[in-house]
């Protein structure tokens, strides 16, 4: 493992990725979760039982064979560590956990940002999930066309008055 | 301009406007403000004065725990500001140095008693799960709370919590509090808000508060203290500078009242307030421009370090704050490397331009009261600070007397919140119900919360000041 308590963010060699076949087939979970904590929300969250862990300050494994991308533990997660990656026609996918304002619209171009909050692309918002029904706090889908990115970018910066 | 217009998070219901009068100015406040809230969001820095030195002060802790808001209110002097409810046609003046005797006639009504069977002193968490416990078993506490809300510090935690179904999680801390708050409600417990608990007096079993001008002698059968913790300040030059906050101070600002602390925030401490602070200070509109932590490793839950980075702001291990400067607010902050033994590293200093300081290296557990009361207490790192010995089912030293959450040993909201059930179970059982599956329940769920790598520090503490 990379030092990620000094420097507070993973490296890609840090994480378990699924095979590009499932990943070409529909959204998968991926999880950036790697420090033995007392949650497990994802686990219960999870419609299909992809997600194991071993007691309550285990780390979560995804079984990238049963996972169905349905996105209900990106929506819960408290540490905002999980996402879903998908390649589809050619371009890659990310959905990502977003807690700011002002949110993108759909159809949006908005810079896509790798851990380290750097720019690493552009990208289109092609769906944006509000989870709840008070907040602004949002699962959104981004869309670009270099795939490796899917391993890379992890946040948005949303492009003002770009229209 | 330091009012938080739009939140992705939040929604503010400030009620309507009244007036106020602070040293001869008239001041709009919002009718849900505290006076110190009011007067930071029309701008002020400086609320006080050292008493010798005449250094400015700002306010510093926001939940009426340290004395830098203090000010002359309707010519009383020494009310804490930060905690104060505005009211129509107020008169609030600073008071520089000691505060005077009021000249004219202040009238404090004579004090009233009350009988009670269970008081809990702090409405937070940890109290006010052990007064639902007690309601829902036939007993009819008196909860204690010296601000104007319960909920303690879970009514500003905007974030999801951490822990199973059972204590909430993938919640939002905010959302369990108002839970709490309705059941309380409900379940018609009597609470007194705004009252501060200022003295034990252990010859007679009394419990000395303060409502506004009233006081009040509690007498009760047993009492529970959930008194939570408060901001360590630490040691640097400028630590008293107005614009350095405890970083809870700031959450309060922006997450109860709606008022950015600052523009540009440098975060002293990169444990679990610190980080989720840091990135509550991004959700409303704050430039957080970096994170110092001392130590060479971050302590907070990685989780919360990498959502901070993703909006790329750094975290700078092995480094602290050596200095504040500015002349009535904070200007610049001076960060310095440290090396593996803690010294500072020569010629590492780095000058950065911020308004805002805010400190998140520690809490320190509340004791005071308990320590008044008699109650046999030990140091404990583990634990942050003096906390009283207690048994296995929160009992201190005193028989009547017991504790939960972060008065106890600062720990999470969750833990708190079961500390609360199990010294309401305990108090029960004491009283002649049998609540001992519960309390074997409760034992058994607070033990598979710290049986993690988080929970091995408070294991250990545990075992420094348990008895049985």
């Amino acid at each position: 493992m990379s030092d990620y308590l000094r420097t507070g963010y993973l490296d890609v060699s840090d994480l378990e990725f699924p095979d590009e076949d499932i990943v070409k087939q529909h959204f998968v979970a991926v999880t950036e979760c790697v420090q033995e904590i007392p949650c497990n929300p994802c686990v219960e969250s999870c419609p299909v039982s992809a997600i194991k862990m071993d007691g309550i300050n285990g780390i979560p494994h995804i079984d990238f064979e049963k996972c169905i991308g349905c996105g209900n533990c990106v929506a819960v997660c408290p540490g905002l560590a999980m996402f879903l990656v998908n390649i589809k026609e050619g371009k890659g996918r990310v959905s990502l956990p977003y807690e700011m304002l002002p949110l993108p619209n759909k159809g949006d171009t908005v810079n896509l940002l790798d851990r380290e909050g750097k720019k690493v692309g552009i990208g289109t918002v092609i769906g944006i999930r509000q989870i709840e029904k008070d907040t602004t706090s949002s699962v959104i889908t981004v869309e670009f066309d270099d795939t490796s990115l899917i391993k890379v970018v992890r946040n948005i910066e949303v492009v003002k008055n770009e229209r | 301009m330091r009012e938080i217009k739009s939140h992705p998070i939040l929604h503010f219901d400030r009620g309507g406007q009244i007036e106020f009068s602070f040293e001869g100015k008239k001041i709009s406040a919002y009718q849900s403000e505290t006076v110190a809230m009011a007067l930071y969001r029309n701008g002020l820095n400086v609320f006080s004065e050292s008493s010798k030195l005449h250094r400015p002060r700002g306010m510093f802790c926001a939940i009426g725990k340290c004395s830098s808001c203090m000010m002359r209110v309707n010519g009383v002097p020494n009310v804490c500001t930060c905690i104060l409810p505005v009211r129509e046609g107020m008169q609030v003046e600073r008071q520089f140095g000691l505060g005077e005797k009021p000249s004219g006639v202040v009238h404090f009504p004579p004090p009233v008693e009350r009988k009670e069977t269970v008081t809990i002193i702090g409405g937070g968490p940890a109290g006010l799960s052990a007064a639902i416990v007690f309601a829902e078993n036939g007993v009819k506490p008196l909860v204690i709370e010296q601000n104007p809300s319960l909920g303690g510090q879970l009514i500003k935690q905007t974030h999801k919590f951490f822990g199973s179904k059972n204590e909430g999680a993938g919640i939002r801390g905010i959302k369990i509090a108002e839970e709490m708050i309705q059941k309380v409600k409900k379940l018609e417990i009597p609470t007194l808000t705004r009252s501060s608990a200022f003295g034990f007096y252990p010859e007679t079993g009394t419990l000395g508060v303060f409502k506004e001008n009233q006081y009040i002698k509690v007498h009760s059968d047993y009492y529970l203290f959930a008194t939570g913790a408060a901001e360590r300040m630490i040691p640097f030059e400028g630590n008293d500078l107005p614009g350095v906050f405890g970083a809870g101070a700031a959450q309060t600002m922006m997450n109860i009242f709606g008022i950015r602390p600052g523009n540009r925030v440098l975060m002293v401490g990169a444990g679990n307030v610190g980080l989720i602070i840091s990135y509550q200070l991004l959700q409303a509109g704050v430039e957080v421009a970096g994170v110092v932590e001392a130590a060479p490793r971050i302590g907070g839950y990685f989780v919360h370090a990498a959502k901070l980075r993703r909006f790329g702001v750094p975290i700078i291990t092995s480094t602290t704050i050596k200095r504040a400067i500015g002349a009535t607010r904070v200007e610049k902050a001076v960060i310095v490397s440290l090396d593996d033994k803690f010294n500072e590293i020569p010629n590492s200093e780095k000058e950065w331009d911020v308004d805002t300081v805010c400190l998140s290296t520690g809490l320190i557990p509340s004791v005071t009261l308990l320590a008044q009361a008699g109650c046999k207490m030990k140091y404990s790192p583990y634990l942050s600070g003096y906390v009283p010995i207690r048994n296995k089912n929160l009992m201190t030293t005193k028989e009547n007397i017991f504790i939960a959450g972060d008065v106890s040993g600062v720990e999470e909201a969750s833990t708190a919140i079961l500390e609360g059930k199990l010294a309401a179970y305990s108090i029960l059982k004491k009283m002649g119900k049998n609540t001992d599956v519960q309390i074997d329940e409760t034992r058994r769920e607070l033990e598979k919360l710290r049986s993690g790598p988080f929970g091995v520090k408070i294991l250990k503490g545990l075992q420094e000041v348990q008895y049985e």
